[in-house]
């Protein structure tokens, strides 16, 4: 049973980070209709930005939960400014190729300089650790990360749909001209909606830092299958992608108790088995 | 209030207006009349700014406007009701009846709203486009009433509605008129346009052709004929 809860655990935490970078993926689709395949990028960097904040400035996790999502958020901002506005009532495709090719280069950057060797980061003192549950060992910092990305998402959950800032960004989503002739600032909004989904892959990045190590790839390897996961919750569903992001997370890790084999491909499967049934995904509206 | 000179407006490449003038003054109501597609609707949203490619002058409270953006244009007490309505599929009744930002003091309070539209109370918690045709357009008006808007845009409103409910619309716009609210209307339903507007224009193949007073009417009825094909 031991072994069970372990995998359940790390379930969760893969379920944290998929629920984290689907939710900005679904946030982004929605607002800008653009398929963010710089996300898995921007969660590495970061990580990246925490690791130099660190490294560099002394400046410790807890601070790095705050500012490296802000930093990551901005050049988020600076880049759909410059870039990605201009894609705007094109077809998807574009803004698939434009944001794919600035992750390469990022990524690409980040290579460079750094290898593909993961970089250390140690976790904050105050999580390290563990507390005995009596049926398993929770390590504290394991903990931490399932419960605070949940406290995130749910927060995020709550800003768009229970807030007027909320009720702007979806009206927007529905009519964004309609919504700018009420004397809403429309193109800002999509700017800082950006913002806001790039943070939360940001901040993603961080969580991840002292488990999987700070590597210019992790992105890379994490966001193909957070991409399945959108696809089986269905775009443009807020609480959809938080869900799907939890709940394949955890299939993810019972596979891996049961038949260990199958634990990489079973995301797979079920996107499969749900885009033959349900095209628009578990919870989508159609796009 | 507003006064417009030699406006075009474009379509991506298809020219829609070719060089509308009238003026609306304060406290009017002023009717757009014209065939379908004779660009009634073109000269709302290009006063609204929603339509990018537009030249001439639109000058409104002695600012021009031409070249500001919509959302600049809603800062200036200006609303519009779009002829499909646009209530949100995605918010409830109170939510798309919040939505619009409130742009200056003197929106009428939510308690005479709900007296105008008794109907909207009742359904505040559902879904927007859950409602009814003629509640969805009393929804649509009610909700740039709280803005502080003083000069409104209505894009048929009368369209597809059952005569009590048109009746009912009627009513409000007489009293949005009593209270000294501007409001240009565009009307395919002369009826109902006659029972609220002081002035007409009429427009056709992009231009306004004609113009004259409701007192006028009975003088022009041929010539309105004519120009409306009925």
């Amino acid at each position: 049973m031991q072994a069970l809860y372990a995998q359940l655990l790390v379930g969760l935490i893969n379920g944290s980070f998929y629920a984290l970078l689907s939710l900005g993926l679904a946030v982004i689709f929605g607002m800008l209709n653009i398929i963010n395949f710089a996300h898995g990028a921007l969660y590495m960097m970061g990580a990246f930005v925490a690791y130099f904040l660190l490294n560099l400035g002394g400046i410790n996790y807890w601070w790095a939960l705050i500012i490296a999502p802000v930093i990551v958020g901005i050049f988020g901002m600076i880049l759909e400014r410059t870039m990605l506005q201009w894609l705007a009532g094109l077809d998807h495709l574009y803004g698939l190729l434009l944001t794919f090719g600035i992750a390469l280069i990022v990524q690409g950057v980040f290579q460079n300089y750094f290898g593909s060797s993961g970089l250390p980061y140690s976790i904050p003192d105050q999580l390290k650790g563990g507390v005995n549950l009596g049926f398993m060992f929770l390590p504290i910092y394991r903990g931490w990360v399932v419960i605070f990305s949940l406290v995130v998402c749910l927060a995020t959950w709550f800003l768009i749909e229970k807030t007027q800032l909320g009720a702007y960004l979806r009206a927007a989503t529905e009519n964004p001209t309609l919504v700018r002739a009420f004397g809403i600032n429309v193109p800002r909004m999509i700017t800082l909606t950006y913002g806001l989904g790039v943070g939360l892959a940001a901040l993603a990045g961080v969580l991840s830092a002292p488990i999987n190590q700070v590597r210019p790839l992790m992105g890379a390897d994490l966001i193909i299958v957070v991409f399945a996961v959108v696809v089986i919750g269905g775009m443009g569903s807020i609480m959809g992608s938080i869900i799907t992001g939890f709940a394949l997370g955890v299939i993810e890790g019972l596979t891996k108790f049961f038949y260990p084999e199958a634990s990489n491909t079973v995301v797979f499967v079920l996107m499969v088995v749900v885009l033959l049934v349900k095209p628009t995904g578990l919870t989508g509206r159609a796009a | 209030m507003l006064t417009i000179q030699d406006l075009q407006a474009w379509y991506g490449e298809s020219h829609i207006l070719h060089g509308i003038n009238f003026n609306v003054r304060a406290g009017e109501v002023v009717t757009l009349l014209g065939r379908n597609g004779a660009g009634k609707t073109t000269t709302l949203k290009s006063i609204m700014g929603v339509i990018n490619k537009r030249t001439g002058s639109i000058r409104f409270d002695n600012k021009e406007i031409i070249r500001a953006t919509s959302d600049k244009i809603a800062r200036l007490g200006i609303a519009f009701c779009p002829e499909e309505r646009g209530i949100f599929s995605s918010l409830d009744v109170r939510e798309n009846l919040m939505l619009p930002p409130v742009v200056r003091p003197g929106g009428l309070p939510l308690d005479q709203i709900f007296t105008l539209f008794p109907n909207l109370k009742e359904r505040l918690t559902s879904q927007g486009t859950k409602l009814s045709g003629g509640e969805q357009q009393m929804l649509a008006i009610a909700r740039i009433l709280r803005t502080g808007a003083r000069f409104l845009m209505l894009d048929e409103p009368t369209e597809g509605l059952a005569p009590v409910i048109i009746q009912q619309i009627g009513h409000t716009i007489a009293r949005l008129k009593s209270q000294g609210f501007t409001i240009l209307l565009v009307e395919q339903n002369f009826r109902f346009a006659s029972t609220v507007a002081d002035r007409y224009y009429i427009v056709e193949h992009g231009k306004v052709i004609d113009g004259f007073a409701n007192s006028e009417l009975s003088a022009n009825m041929d010539k309105l004929h004519t120009y409306l094909g009925v």
